[in-house]
């Protein structure tokens, strides 16, 4: 076990070094020199010259990578130059709502999707089941933006049950606070709710198809039982890994949740940012995000070879 | 002398039999697969419209007519109008040839590059552990960031929603045509051409690549189809095809500035992403059971 995390762990230092110069270079990248946009068509030779200095610019480029991965790695993702202050202070500010948001999805995801999976595969091949599948295919279909589109116009606009945007925090009352955040997280865990849904009817069609199965069958044990007790324990593996490499793809698709819904998490955070092109804070939530990504997955893989044997050995 | 004439007649002939079933067969498959020819048919729809649309629709996208400002939909104006009196089915028509144009372009980019990367890589070893480590890197940070990201530091038009979208889905094509790749790499007939002394070159483009074709067109209908969902996130958030060029993103951007005055301004172009979308993965779906009749995916 131990030499399968230390294999998995060594083996994120490649991808995690390459993610860093993609991110570093991304500023690099802009036409022109970023002190220049920055600033715009106004600025003097001056203010263009102190401006390269601060951000550093004016040193050679190995070197402003080797600085800024020295301050990564101490912390220290940069300054923010609108803001005045370091970017990790105002992605912490940031976190909170967009977290949120991620977890109640998750929620909602696993609520709807586990149970009509099972549904789906109890009933293979009717009409319950062909529904499911089409509705799911439907749900993978529509891009999140766009459904927390339709949700704002039917549930917000024509019914008026929900607020069609905003943010309370958990402080105002655990209520307002989840009021806010139900129409963004159906809208950002449909795709997810979609995808879980499939994994857990395949699952379970596979563990049901097995001969333990049959076995448990012919001595007449009931079909609940069957389901529940035998199949679905052995199903699960495969539907925690799709729901545990979800919560990344939840985190990172918040971002444009939130700006449908304003909701100040990361997402608003880093539009702002490139409608101002302060590329300190850019560079900051794209690591961050990424990190985080690469981190719950690191987390699934060792949670799922430490649950399942088979995965470590095959690898090692 | 002739009865081998004959044999090698009667060969052919059996040949170009069998060719016929399998042609057969292969369009027997083909609608017998009712979701596939349904996103085919959505695709040649959504084609046409784009191709022909814009001749077909008599107003002009960019007139702006004050007094008609967000109207409802109506004999006159099919779909109705925008906040600046332009005509929304215009638009829209307009839009699919911006947004189909971007989609299409990045799937084409990104199969390109994504091919060349994925078989020098599944050809020659050291080059594989450098390149899938980059397209591991790329792959690891997540689509839409990425594309954003991109657009902040290249500045937002068309051209370069195309270029940020190629280069956030190059890796992914690169991935499955190196696996697919690989399997051909190990096959005898390759050994055999390299006892020959062919080339690296001949090998890999006109032994592997073959092979890898059909993965590919698989794997690119779904970039397509994402292309299309990310393309229309960037302009939605005002970082892709900026105003006033319609795409069908940024219609709904407009839109999502007058939603309780204007339903129909959020829904017409969504309906045009869902279709899209659907029938872009049902062709994907479709085309990976054609090609591939064991895996049964989407299949009941």
């Amino acid at each position: 076990m131990i030499n399968y995390i230390v294999k998995r762990v060594f083996s994120l230092i490649p991808v995690l070094f390459v993610v860093s110069i993609a991110i570093f270079l991304l500023v690099h990248l802009t036409p022109g020199d970023p002190a220049s946009v920055m600033l715009g068509v106004e600025a003097t030779e001056e203010q263009l010259k102190e401006l390269r200095k601060e951000m550093g610019l004016d040193l050679p480029i190995y070197q402003q990578y080797l600085n800024w991965i020295g301050g990564v790695l101490q912390g220290d993702f940069g300054t923010s130059y609108f803001m005045k202050e370091p970017v990790t202070h105002s992605i912490a500010e940031h976190v909170k709502p967009t977290l949120s948001l991620a977890i109640i999805a998750q929620i909602i995801t696993i609520l709807i999707a586990v149970p009509l999976g099972i549904a789906a595969a109890n009933r293979r091949g009717t009409i319950a089941d062909q529904s499911i599948m089409g509705v799911s295919l439907l749900g993978m279909s529509i891009p999140s933006f766009l459904l927390g589109l339709f949700l704002i116009l039917l549930i917000g606009v024509k019914l008026g049950w929900l607020p069609v945007a905003g943010y309370q925090p958990l402080s105002n009352g655990l209520w307002n606070h989840i009021k806010y955040l139900i129409m963004p997280a159906i809208s950002l865990g449909a795709i997810q709710a979609a995808l879980v849904a499939r994994m857990t009817r395949t699952s379970m069609l596979e563990v049901l198809n097995t001969n333990f199965i049959k076995t448990a069958q012919a001595k007449g044990v009931k079909k609940r039982a069957i389901i529940y007790k035998h199949a679905l324990r052995n199903a699960f593996l495969p539907i925690l890994t799709v729901i545990g490499q979800t919560f990344g793809v939840l985190v990172a698709g918040a971002v444009v949740t939130e700006t449908i819904f304003n909701i100040p998490g990361i997402g608003q955070l880093i539009i702002n940012s490139v409608e101002r092109r302060d590329y300190a804070v850019i560079q900051g939530v794209v690591l961050f995000v990424t990190l985080s990504y690469v981190f719950i997955n690191l987390v699934i893989d060792l949670l799922y070879g430490f649950v399942d044997p088979r995965v470590r050995l095959d690898r090692d | 002398m002739e009865t081998a004439e004959k044999e090698v007649r009667q060969l052919s002939d059996i040949k170009q039999q069998l060719k016929k079933e399998q042609r057969q067969l292969f369009i027997k498959r083909f609608f017998s697969n009712k979701l596939m020819v349904t996103g085919s048919v959505t695709m040649l729809f959504l084609l046409l419209v784009t191709l022909f649309g814009p001749f077909l629709v008599s107003q002009d996208p960019y007139e702006m007519v004050v007094q008609d400002r967000l109207l409802n939909p109506s004999s006159e104006h099919l779909l109705g109008t925008d906040e600046f009196g332009r005509d929304l089915l215009s638009r829209i028509v307009h839009g699919s040839k911006v947004t189909m144009g971007v989609g299409l372009l990045v799937a084409a980019i990104a199969s390109f590059s994504g091919m060349v990367i994925g078989l020098y890589a599944s050809y020659y070893r050291i080059l594989d552990h450098i390149l899938m480590r980059i397209c591991d890197g790329l792959m690891s940070i997540p689509a839409i960031l990425l594309a954003i990201a991109l657009m902040a530091a290249l500045g937002p038009n068309t051209r370069n929603v195309i270029i940020a979208l190629s280069i956030v889905f190059t890796p992914h094509i690169a991935r499955v045509i190196r696996s697919a790749a690989l399997v051909v790499r190990e096959q005898t007939y390759i050994e055999a051409m390299e006892a020959q002394g062919a080339s690296a070159t001949r090998i890999i483009w006109l032994h592997i690549m073959p092979n890898t074709v059909s993965p590919l067109v698989v794997q690119a209908t779904f970039i397509f189809a994402e292309a299309i969902i990310v393309e229309a996130a960037l302009s939605f958030l005002g970082a892709g095809v900026p105003a006033p060029d319609p795409s069908w993103g940024n219609i709904l951007y407009d839109g999502k500035l007058v939603i309780f005055n204007a339903w129909w301004m959020t829904v017409f172009p969504g309906i045009m992403i869902v279709l899209s979308v659907l029938g872009l993965n049902l062709l994907g779906d479709g085309l990976r059971d054609l090609i591939d009749p064991h895996t049964n995916h989407g299949k009941k």
